[in-house]
C-alpha cells in the first residue's frame, strides 16, 4: 500500500534551486561511478590471486600494454569504433525500451557487405566513395536484417528478446555460409572476403595507426546522444520506451517509431562492422565473430544510457581488452578474464545503485 | 470536535489499535490513532483519500508495521508481521484493486496460499464453499477463470476467501467505488448477513452515504488523525440526515450541507445551434478483454455537457477511445462541426479541437518517469513554438509549463519534478491543463474525478462546468451517478457496448436512470 | 546416396539429436519455470556453462558421471543463487544482471579451464547407455532412442512430471500466480520472492544439469564456451512453448536433429557448410512466428521484480 497523496503542504509552487545540478551532484555520481568500478577490481584481484596471478602485476601490465604504451594507446583507440556505433545503436534501442539483443547478427552482416562490396567498389570509384557506398549498403543490410523483428513486435506484438536473439544467431551463420559459399576470395586457401588493400581503407589519424574511424564512431554517439536528448523525435522514442501506452494515448505512430528504433540501432550496429572491416580488418575470414555486440550491452548499462558516460566506459573496455590480449599472450592469463572484470563491475555498480537508492529513501524518511 | 476518545481496551473488541503512527518520506500518513473493531458490528472508516486509511489496513492486514503505537489482537499485543500472519490471526482483507490472479480459476484462487509440496484440496474446497455460499445467499461459480467474472464478482469471490479462511474480521477497502447502484446495496446486505453471523468487518469508504446507510459505528480520519467516532448507540439515535451532517462537521470543521449536493445551475442551451459533435452508429469490434460498441449514436451541442452513465466496463472506455482515434472502429462517423473525422489520426483530431482527459492518470495520461514540463506537452511533442525545426526549446517549454502551472494550480516542488510524484489530484491539473489549454471543442472526460478527494473532486467538476459554460461540447463519462446528475444537461445510459437509453436531466431522471441500468425500461 | 539413408546413419543421426537435444530441453524447461514465476532468466547461459565446467571438474576427477551431474547441478544452483538474491530479493533489473551473470561466466569458467588444465583437453571416458528391453531391438529407432544413458530417460520425465506440478500441484498454482499477478499471492500469505527463489534455483538446477550433460555426454569434454548459445536456445524454447512442457521437447527435438544433421553431414563428407544446416532450426521458428505470430502470452508480470505495497 502507498500513500493515497503527496502532502499539498509544504510543496511551494516553484522550486527553482531543485533544477540546477549541482556539483554535489556530480561528485556523487561520479563517487557512484568510481567507487564500485574499483571494488570491482579488488574483487576481481582476489580471483586473479586463487588462481595464482599477481594482480597488481595482472593490472599493471594491461594498462602499460592498453594505455600507457604508444602502441597500446593506438590500438585501443582502434578498438574504440566499431565499440562506439554499437553503443549508439543499443543506446537508442533501449531508450525506447526495445531489447536490441541482436546486435552480433546485425554487425557480422554489415562486416560481411562491407568486406563484400569495398574490394569491387574501389575498381570502378575513387576510394573515397567506394567507402562511402559500402557504409550506406552495409548499414542498408543491417537494417533490413531488422525488419522482421521490428515488424512483428510492431504489429504482432512478439516480443523482440527472443526474435532478435534468433537473428542474431541465424546471421552469424549467414554471415559465415556468404564468406564460404559466395564471396570467398579465390586466391587464398582459407575461406575469407577480398582483402580490401590498405591504402584504400579508412585513413589513419596523422602519423598514427589510429583508424579515423574513430571519429565517425565518436560523431554517431554524440549525435545519437543529442539527438535523443534534445530532439521531438528522440523525446518521441523516449516516451515509447516509458511508457508505450502513454505514446498511444498522445497519438504516437509507436508501429513506425518501433521500426525507425529497429532501424537506426541495426543501421548503427552494421556501420560497426563496416568501421572495423574497412578501416582495420580489410576482409572478414570465416567463423569470425569478435562478439562486441554482447560486450558492449553492459557498457551501455553501467553508462546508464547516457552517450558520454559510455564514451568513457567504452574506452575502459578498449583498455581492458587490449591490454588483456596482451597479457593472455605474455602472462598467459587469458583475455577472457576481461569478462569476469566487466561482470563483476555491472553487478557491483547494480548493487551500488540499489544500496545508494535505499539510504537516501531512509535519510528521506 | 476534538480527537478520539476511547482508549480503554475493551473484552470485546477483536482487534483494537492504540496510539498508532506511520511515517513515510515527507508525510505522517497515521498520526497516533486508536481505533476499536468488535464482532457483530459494521465499523466504517470515513475519510477522504489521503486521510491515511490505506495505510491503516496496510498495517492491519500485516502488508507494513507501525512506527508506534500497538495493534492488540484479542487484547493481546502483537505485531503483524505479513500478510500470512494476518490470515492466520483470522483478519481478512479485499483490496480496493482485485487480489485474484485473472489466468487462474475461481477455485485455484481460493486454494492459493496452501503449502506448496501439497495437492490443491479442491473436493474440501468445494464443500465448504457451498457452505458458506449458502449461508449467505449468494452463488459463485467455481470453474470459471477469473478473467471472465465481473468486477461485482471477482469481490463476492474476495469476500468468500476470506471466510474460506475463518476470518473473524473482515476488512473491506474502498470496495463500493467499482459497483453498481444495485451491488452497493448488494454488498450493503451481504455485510449485514456477515455481522449478524458475528464477523467483525472494516467497511472504508469515501462516500457519506455509504457510510451512513451500511455502518454501526463511523470513525473519521483526517490528514492521518482520527478526528471523530460515532458509535452505535448515537448511531441509531440519529437519522440519516443528522449523521451526514455530524460527519460533514467532522470532516470539514464546520457546518454547512453535503458538498457534493450542490445545485445544478440552470443554463440554456440554444437548441437551433448545430451539434459540435456528431457521432452516428459507431461500432467497435470486441476484444479478448473488452466489449465492442455497437451502433451508438449521440449529438453534443455548443455549451451542451451530455452525461454518459453506466456500469464500470460496458464499452465506456472502448468508446472514450473511438472518438478520441485510439481504437480502431468498424463503422460509423463521427463529426466534428460537420467535418468528419473518423479517418483521421489520434494528433489530427486533437489538433481539430478534439480532446480526450483518460481516466488512467499514470497508465497512459503521462509519463511518470518524465518532468511535470515535459507531461505538459506529450500531446505536442514536436510542435512549436516548443519544438522548432524538431529540436527541444526548453525556454518555451518552462515558460509555458509555469504558466500553465499557476493558472491550474499545480503544487509541484519544481517543474523538473517526475509526475508520478505528484498527488491524483496535481497530476489530475496537469491533465486539465494539457487538454483544455488552447484550441478545445469538443472534451470526453472520462471518470474525471475518480480516485481523487473531495477538494479536487469540486476543483476539477467546476472546470468541467466552465468548459461547458465557454460554448464547448462536453461528453462526461462516470460511474458516479451523483456526479452526473449534478452537472449534466442530458445523460445517456450504456450497458454492454451500446447507448440503451437517453435522459434529459430533469425531475425523475435519477429513477429512470437507474432503471435504464439494471435493464428496465426508463 | 545409399549412405546417406542407410539404417546406421539415420540411427546415429537420431542418436545425435537426442543428445544435442537433451541440453535444450533442460535448459527450456528451467527457463521455462522461471518465466512462469515472473522472472527472465537471461543468465542462463551462464549457468550452463557453470554447470558444464564443474560437471566435467567433478566427473573427471571423481570418475563418476552421476557426481560430475551432481557438481554440475551444484553449478548452476550457485549461479542462479547470485540471480535470485539480485533479481528476487533485491530487485535489480533482470536483463542487466542475466548478461551481466552470462558474460561473467563465460570468462570464468575459461579462466579456471585454463588454469586447471592449460591447453589440454583431456576426454571422459564413453559413457554407459541403459538399454530398454525389447524396445531397443526396433530397427534405427531402437538404437537411437533406447540405448541413452540413463539421464536421457529422466531428462523426458522431467518434461511429464513438469506438466504434473504445472497442472496439479499447490506449487503450480503459487509459481503461475507469481508471474501473473505476484500481489495476489502475497495477500494469500504465499512469499512471493521465496516462490520466485524456488522457481529460479529450480532453473539453476537444471541448467547445470543441461551443461553438465553437454560436456560429460555430449562431448566428453569441457571446452570454453562449450554451450555456444545453448541456453539462449533454451530462453527461445521456452518463451515459444508458452508454459507447455511437452512443446519445449518438441522445440528440442527439431533443434537437435538440425545440430545433429551438421554432424552427419560432415561425417558423411557432404559438401555444404554446416552453417547453412545450423540456420535451419532458426528459419524454421521465424518462419512460423510471423506466419502464426500472435502477441506471445507472457505472464503479465514477467521481468518485474515484486516489491511489496507498490502497484
Amino acid at each position: 500500500m502507498s500513500i493515497d497523496t503527496v502532502p499539498a503542504a509544504g510543496a511551494t509552487a516553484l522550486d527553482a534551486t531543485a533544477a540546477v545540478v549541482t556539483r554535489r551532484d556530480i561528485q556523487h555520481r561520479l563517487l557512484m561511478t568510481i567507487g564500485p568500478i574499483l571494488a570491482a577490481l579488488i574483487i576481481a584481484g582476489c580471483i586473479l590471486l586463487a588462481v595464482g596471478v599477481d594482480p597488481l602485476a595482472y593490472y599493471g601490465f594491461v594498462l602499460e600494454r592498453g594505455l600507457l604504451s604508444p602502441l597500446g594507446i593506438q590500438q585501443t583507440l582502434t578498438r574504440m569504433a566499431p565499440l562506439l556505433f554499437l553503443a549508439a545503436g543499443l543506446i537508442v534501442a533501449f531508450r525506447a525500451g526495445m531489447w536490441n539483443l541482436g546486435g552480433d547478427g546485425q554487425f557480422l552482416l554489415g562486416a560481411v557487405t562491407a568486406a563484400a562490396s569495398a574490394p569491387v567498389f574501389v575498381e570502378v570509384m575513387p576510394a573515397w566513395l567506394a567507402l562511402i557506398c559500402s557504409f550506406v549498403i552495409a548499414m542498408a543490410v543491417a537494417m533490413l536484417w531488422s525488419l522482421v523483428p521490428a515488424l512483428l513486435r510492431a504489429y504482432q506484438g512478439v516480443n523482440e528478446i527472443i526474435t532478435t536473439l534468433m537473428m542474431t544467431f541465424l546471421g552469424t551463420s549467414l554471415a559465415n555460409v556468404l564468406v564460404k559459399l559466395m564471396i570467398r576470395d579465390p586466391g587464398t586457401t582459407v575461406p575469407q572476403t577480398r582483402t580490401l588493400p590498405v591504402e584504400d581503407r579508412l585513413p589513419r589519424l596523422f602519423d598514427t595507426t589510429i583508424t579515423s574511424g574513430l571519429l565517425l564512431g565518436l560523431a554517431a554517439i554524440i549525435t545519437v546522444h543529442l539527438v535523443m536528448t534534445r530532439t521531438a523525435f528522440g523525446l518521441k522514442l523516449r516516451i515509447v520506451g516509458a511508457n508505450p501506452r502513454a505514446a498511444i494515448h498522445a497519438g504516437l505512430g509507436v508501429p513506425n517509431l518501433t521500426i525507425a528504433v529497429f532501424a537506426i540501432s541495426a543501421g548503427l550496429a552494421g556501420l560497426a562492422g563496416a568501421v572495423d572491416i574497412l578501416g582495420v580488418q580489410g576482409n572478414v575470414r570465416a567463423d569470425w565473430n569478435p562478439a562486441y555486440g554482447l560486450a558492449v550491452i553492459p557498457v551501455v548499462f553501467l553508462a546508464r544510457m547516457n552517450g558520454f558516460a559510455a564514451i568513457g566506459f567504452v574506452f575502459l573496455l578498449s583498455v581492458l581488452s587490449i591490454g588483456g590480449e596482451s597479457a593472455a599472450r605474455r602472462l598467459g592469463v587469458p583475455n577472457h578474464f576481461t569478462l569476469v572484470l566487466v561482470s563483476i563491475v555491472l553487478i557491483v555498480l547494480a548493487l551500488a545503485e540499489y544500496i545508494d537508492h535505499r539510504y537516501n529513501q531512509s535519510r528521506r524518511a | 470536535m476534538s480527537s478520539a476518545t476511547s482508549l480503554s481496551v475493551d473484552k470485546r473488541d477483536i482487534v483494537a489499535l492504540e496510539g498508532v503512527t506511520k511515517r513515510f518520506p515527507g508525510v505522517v500518513a497515521n498520526d497516533s490513532v486508536d481505533l476499536a473493531i468488535r464482532p457483530g458490528e459494521v465499523h466504517v472508516l470515513l475519510g477522504e483519500n489521503g486521510a491515511g486509511k490505506s495505510t491503516l489496513i496496510g498495517m492491519l492486514s500485516g502488508l507494513q508495521q507501525p512506527d508506534e503505537g500497538r495493534i492488540l489482537v484479542d487484547g493481546e499485543p502483537i505485531a503483524i508481521t505479513s500478510p500470512r500472519h494476518a490470515l492466520a490471526l483470522g483478519i481478512g482483507t479485499v483490496f480496493q484493486h482485485v487480489m485474484l490472479v485473472p489466468t487462474l480459476t475461481v477455485a485455484q484462487n481460493l486454494l492459493l496460499g496452501g503449502p506448496w509440496w501439497q495437492r490443491p484440496k479442491t473436493e474440501e474446497l468445494e464443500a465448504r464453499v457451498a457452505e458458506i455460499t449458502r449461508a449467505l445467499g449468494i452463488t459463485v461459480k467455481l470453474h470459471a477463470k477469473v478473467s471472465e467474472l465481473s468486477l461485482g464478482e471477482q469481490q463476492q469471490v474476495e469476500i468468500l476467501r476470506a471466510m474460506v479462511r475463518n476470518s473473524r474480521l473482515l476488512i473491506l477497502d474502498e470496495s463500493t467505488s467499482m459497483l453498481t447502484p444495485k451491488g452497493i446495496d448488494e454488498l450493503g446486505a451481504l455485510m449485514r448477513r456477515l455481522v449478524e453471523q458475528g464477523l467483525a468487518i472494516v467497511f472504508i469508504t469515501h462516500k457519506l452515504k455509504e457510510a451512513a446507510a451500511f455502518g454501526d459505528r463511523i470513525s473519521v480520519l483526517k490528514l492521518g488523525r482520527k478526528v471523530g467516532e460515532i458509535p452505535p448507540e448515537r448511531f441509531r439515535a440519529l437519522g440519516e440526515q443528522a449523521i451526514v451532517s455530524e460527519i460533514v462537521e467532522l470532516m470539514f470543521g464546520k457546518q454547512k450541507d453535503d458538498p457534493e449536493a450542490s445545485e445544478r445551475p440552470v443554463r440554456t442551451i440554444h437548441a437551433g445551434a448545430a451539434p459540435l459533435l456528431q457521432v452516428h452508429e459507431l461500432a467497435v469490434a470486441p476484444t479478448d478483454d473488452a466489449p465492442g460498441l455497437l451502433s451508438i449514436s449521440f449529438d453534443i451541442r455548443p455549451g451542451e455537457l451530455l452525461g454518459i452513465a453506466g456500469i464500470d466496463g460496458n464499452g465506456q472506455k472502448q468508446l472514450a477511445e473511438a472518438l478520441a482515434g485510439q481504437r480502431a472502429t468498424v463503422s460509423g462517423s463521427v463529426r466534428l462541426q460537420g467535418t468528419p473525422i473518423e479517418a483521421l489520426s489520434v494528433g489530427e483530431r486533437r489538433e481539430r479541437g478534439l480532446r480526450y482527459l483518460t481516466d488512467d492518470r499514470l497508465g497512459e495520461g503521462t509519463v511518470g518517469t518524465f518532468p511535470v514540463s515535459i507531461n505538459f506537452f506529450l500531446k505536442q511533442v514536436g510542435a512549436a513554438p516548443f519544438w522548432r525545426n524538431g529540436v527541444e526549446q526548453r525556454a518555451e517549454i518552462d515558460k509555458r509549463a509555469a504558466q500553465l502551472v499557476r493558472e491550474y494550480d499545480v503544487r509541484t516542488p519544481s517543474l523538473k519534478t517526475p509526475v508520478a510524484r505528484l498527488s491524483g489530484g496535481n497530476i489530475q491539473k496537469v491533465l486539465l491543463a494539457r487538454e483544455l489549454a488552447e484550441g478545445a471543442k469538443v472534451v470526453i472526460f472520462n471518470k474525471p474525478t475518480y480516485g481523487l478527494d473531495l477538494a479536487n473532486t469540486l476543483a476539477s467538476r467546476q472546470r468541467i462546468r466552465n468548459t461547458a459554460a465557454r460554448g464547448l461540447a462536453v461528453l462526461l463519462i462516470s460511474t458516479d451517478l451523483e456526479e452526473l446528475l449534478s452537472m449534466c444537461d442530458r445523460i445517456a445510459v450504456i450497458s454492454n457496448g451500446s447507448l440503451v437509453g437517453t435522459v434529459e436531466n430533469v425531475g425523475d431522471a435519477r429513477s429512470k436512470i437507474g432503471r435504464l441500468m439494471i435493464g428496465l425500461a426508463a | 546416396m545409399t549412405g546417406l539413408f542407410s539404417e546406421v546413419f539415420l540411427s546415429a543421426l537420431l542418436f545425435g539429436a537426442v543428445t544435442a537435444a537433451i541440453p535444450l530441453l533442460l535448459a527450456g524447461l528451467g527457463e521455462q519455470m522461471s518465466e512462469k514465476a515472473g522472472v527472465l532468466n537471461i543468465g542462463i547461459e551462464g549457468m550452463m556453462l557453470a554447470g558444464a565446467y564443474l560437471g566435467f571438474v567433478g566427473a573427471f576427477y571423481s570418475g563418476s558421471l552421476w557426481l560430475g551431474f551432481l557438481t554440475g547441478a551444484g553449478g548452476g544452483i550457485a549461479v542462479a543463487l547470485v540471480m535470485a538474491l539480485l533479481c528476487v530479493r533485491i530487485g535489480l533489473n533482470q536483463i542487466v544482471i542475466g548478461i551481466a551473470l552470462t558474460l561473467g561466466l563465460e570468462g570464468l569458467t575459461a579462466l579456471l579451464h585454463h588454469f586447471q588444465f592449460s591447453r589440454s583437453y583431456p576426454r571422459l571416458p564413453a559413457v554407459d547407455v541403459t538399454v530398454i528391453p525389447l524396445l531397443s531391438g526396433i530397427p534405427v529407432i531402437g538404437l537411437a532412442l533406447f540405448r541413452q544413458h540413463l539421464i536421457v530417460y529422466l531428462a523426458v520425465a522431467l518434461v511429464f512430471a513438469m506438466g504434473y506440478i504445472y497442472r496439479r500441484t499447490q506449487l503450480g498454482l503459487n509459481l503461475q500466480a507469481a508471474g501473473d499477478k505476484p500481489a495476489a499471492l502475497d495477500v494469500a500469505g504465499i512469499d512471493v520472492a521465496r516462490t520466485r527463489t524456488i522457481a529460479v534455483l529450480t532453473t539453476g538446477a537444471l541448467a547445470g544439469l543441461g551443461g553438465a550433460f553437454l560436456a560429460n555426454v555430449g562431448a566428453g569434454l569441457f571446452i570454453p564456451f562449450i554451450t555456444n548459445g545453448a541456453g539462449f536456445l533454451g530462453i527461445v524454447l521456452a518463451m515459444l512453448a508458452r508454459g507447455r512442457p511437452v512443446w519445449v521437447l518438441f522445440g528440442a527435438l527439431l533443434f537437435g536433429v538440425c545440430l545433429s544433421l551438421t554432424t552427419a553431414m560432415q561425417v558423411a563428407g557432404i559438401n555444404i557448410p554446416t552453417d547453412v544446416i545450423q540456420m535451419l532450426p532458426f528459419l524454421a521458428v521465424m518462419i512460423m512466428l510471423v506466419l502464426f505470430g500472435r502477441r506471445a502470452s507472457l505472464p503479465a508480470a514477467l521481468g518485474i521484480p515484486y516489491e511489496r505495497g507498490v502497484r
